[in-house]
């Protein structure tokens, strides 16, 4: 095929549009790695010798005890919203029950309240029962907050499996659960795995419930991250660390899943 | 049972276990003779706090059973986490650090233990040594609410090579007409006159700005609680302070705030700099390209004899806390003279936090780590009036700002509005106007 000019100004425009969403990452990771005095420095400085002050301080701050509250609060928000999706998008696609058909856009309005504005009710209901700085309670408020938003991708992709393969399975005697466990969840793992994931970068990446609701135990690693910024002094150096830290296991987890997760979300791309 | 069911049913019960399970979490923090006591404590992410933090397992040493678990945050998430704590009485902490500003409302509202009669009554722990300004500043009805941990005025700070090149000589007590002369006359295209902050937020641009307006003679409000920001000395003192960034500040000053500015002066992007005393001893410090250089004298004036304002980092205890007794053990540790000699020993001298005690500016070691500084920390620390830093009297005791709820509010909606001035996008009339409105609405709350 012949490279035309068009082809590679859009090359070129796709490297640019790479190179500006990479660059403040790039910028994060080594600023971790720079002394305090030169990661706070009016003039950038991209050649520097290079220290590991940054995650010393992270790590003595006790960094690793958020980021274990962080994977049991996410991994237990994406257990509850994928178990619950399923369901709840398969009764939405494969097989409608017309009473719950307009639930849809319900389900995806509950989205468009702002946190702040539940925070209050919720605070003090934990507070009545004792649930306040519970990692467990993270979890499942997590779990409900993304639900709507796992069940509306779920829906897509169940959209996407031919009902004529759904109808077989019916005609050949499969029940209703092994016609969802054997049958349409294999066709779209893809998707389950991209939803998943997404589920879980929001709980990893949750900062205002984390702060509120939580003080001594169940704290997660977004607002540990954030006791770095401090009005009184530079600890870019040492948040750019911590930041790097937060930031690989949701990095590893996308990289690992990346084929199921390309796969996944271009699942409803295409009709 | 249908399959359906039972998978309902099974998720259903897992997750009911998983949060019984988290109901188990939790910390013991027990409150009696002879059990293990936790303390929750509340805390700003700052250099003093940190130190703390370092040192807190010789107070735990020499307290066996009391275990003191941190918990640093940002400033304004600190604030939303405890103010949420406090006035709910959630008692999810045992301390909390607040600022000058909280303290006297949540005295007022029950939320804080009284701290007068059993600090007072130590001879120890000699209560009158807390400097005077700060004191007051955190006193309601005769009543000490919290206790300050580390305390700060504001300062001038210039690079004396700079001006001494430029054959300026600044008095110990300037005043801003003087200081915005000096700020043309070093003004270069390489290096601002003067850094001040112009960051919209109640906290960076009015926080050196309401001083200024002090000084010119306006205020936030009447001692009847009417707003007076629509005065003729607000107009001259905003007017004032951005002709002044206009002609000698920093380029795009709504950017900058106190660590901007610190880099700014350490690079020597700019000349002089009026902010917090704590930034001399950042200035200072062994890695700065600027230690040595620097001169510091009284934030300057105009029509009043001082213009610094008056902050303070402090401990409290909520009124919900189980562990009172162990709360206010620590407190007393960690605002005590023991504790500033430990610092000083097993971190160093310069980092013994400042503005607190009187006692502190006597240490020897302390005179000679901090000497560039110190004098003059604690001349304007106690020389500033919390009640009435302007020229009128005022009905809240603070000085850069209104000691009532909806002054965050309102400092951040104006700071938004005299930014917009600032970078050109409004006119002094349009964002005063503005402000008036904001700030009289906050002004007939307290009528009532």
């Amino acid at each position: 095929m012949k490279t035309t000019g068009k082809d590679i100004a859009l090359n070129i425009f796709t490297w640019f549009l790479v190179l500006v969403f990479f660059f403040p990452v790039f910028w994060m990771v080594i600023n971790g790695f720079k002394p305090e005095a030169v990661a706070s420095s009016v003039n950038p400085s991209v050649i520097f010798t290079p220290v590991l002050d940054g995650y010393q301080t992270a790590m003595e701050r006790g960094i690793g005890g958020y980021m274990l509250n962080s994977l049991i609060a996410a991994s237990l928000s994406t257990f509850i919203a994928v178990a619950l999706a399923i369901p709840g998008a398969y009764a939405l696609s494969l097989r409608r029950v017309k009473k719950v058909e307009g639930t849809l856009t319900f389900f995806i309005s509950t989205r468009f309240m702002p946190l702040a504005a539940v925070i209050l009710p919720i605070y003090i209901i934990l507070k009545n029962v004792g649930l306040l700085d519970n990692v467990w309670v993270l979890g499942l408020l997590y779990g409900a907050i993304n639900l709507p938003i796992t069940v509306w991708m779920m829906r897509s992709f169940f959209d996407e499996v031919p009902f004529e393969i759904v109808e077989a399975a019916r005609v050949d005697g499969a029940g209703l659960y092994r016609e969802i466990v054997r049958i349409v969840l294999p066709l779209v793992l893809p998707g389950i795995a991209a939803a998943a994931l997404i589920s879980f970068i929001f709980a990893w990446n949750e900062y205002f419930f984390a702060t509120i609701l939580t003080s001594a135990d169940a704290r997660t690693a977004p607002p540990f991250l954030g006791s770095f910024v401090d009005g009184r002094g530079q600890f870019l150096s040492t948040l750019s660390a911590a930041a790097t830290m937060a930031a690989l296991p949701v990095v590893i987890a996308g990289w690992v899943a990346q084929k199921q997760l390309v796969r996944g979300l271009s699942m409803g791309a295409v009709k | 049972m249908s399959k359906t069911r039972a998978i309902t049913l099974g998720a259903g019960t897992l997750t009911a276990a998983l949060v019984l399970a988290g109901c188990s979490g939790g910390s013991d923090s027990g409150s009696g003779d002879g059990e293990d006591v936790t303390l929750t404590l509340a805390t700003v992410n700052n250099g003093q706090m940190k130190d703390m933090e370092q040192l807190k397992s010789q107070y735990e040493t020499e307290n066996p059973g009391v275990t003191v678990n941190f918990q640093v945050m940002e400033e304004a998430d600190l604030r939303a986490a405890v103010t949420a704590d406090v006035a709910s009485q959630a008692g999810q902490y045992d301390i909390v650090t607040i600022g000058a500003y909280e303290a006297p409302q949540w005295g007022s509202n029950g939320w804080l233990v009284d701290l007068s009669e059993p600090l007072g009554s130590d001879a120890d722990y000699d209560l009158d040594d807390i400097l005077p300004p700060v004191r007051q500043a955190l006193t309601v009805d005769d009543k000490l609410y919290a206790v300050p941990f580390y305390g700060e005025s504001s300062i001038l700070m210039y690079n004396k090579e700079v001006l001494d090149a430029e054959g300026i000589t600044l008095s110990e007590n300037p005043t801003w007409e003087e200081v915005s002369e000096a700020a043309a006359a070093v003004n270069t295209d390489d290096m601002a006159g003067i850094c001040m902050r112009g960051k919209p937020g109640w906290g960076d641009l009015f926080a050196p700005l309401t001083t200024v307006i002090q000084t010119h003679g306006g205020n936030w409000y009447d001692e009847e609680w009417n707003a007076t920001v629509d005065t003729p000395e607000w107009k001259e003192a905003v007017t004032f302070y951005k002709t002044m960034l206009d002609e000698s500040g920093q380029p795009d000053p709504v950017s900058y705030s106190f660590n901007e500015c610190l880099t700014a002066v350490k690079e020597d992007k700019a000349a002089m700099w009026a902010d917090a005393s704590v930034a001399a001893s950042l200035l200072e410090a062994e890695d700065s390209p600027v230690a040595g250089k620097m001169g510091y004298a009284h934030m300057p004036v105009d029509e009043t004899d001082e213009s610094g304002w008056l902050w303070s980092w402090n401990l409290a205890i909520p009124e919900t806390t189980q562990n009172q007794d162990a709360a206010l053990d620590f407190v007393k540790w960690a605002t005590s003279k023991e504790y500033q000699q430990l610092v000083g020993e097993e971190l160093g001298w310069s980092l013994v936090p400042p503005g607190a005690r009187t006692s502190t500016y006597s240490i020897p070691e302390y005179e000679e780590a901090a000497a560039a500084y110190a004098p003059i920390t604690l001349d304007v620390i106690s020389a500033v009036d919390p009640v009435q830093p302007g020229v009128n009297p005022q009905p809240w005791i603070g000085i850069q700002y209104v000691s009532i709820p909806e002054f965050q509010d309102v400092g951040n909606q104006c700071a938004q509005m005299i930014a917009d001035y600032i970078a050109d996008r409004s006119t002094v009339d349009e964002a005063l106007q503005s402000c008036q409105a904001v700030a009289q609405k906050a002004g007939d709350a307290q009528k009532g």
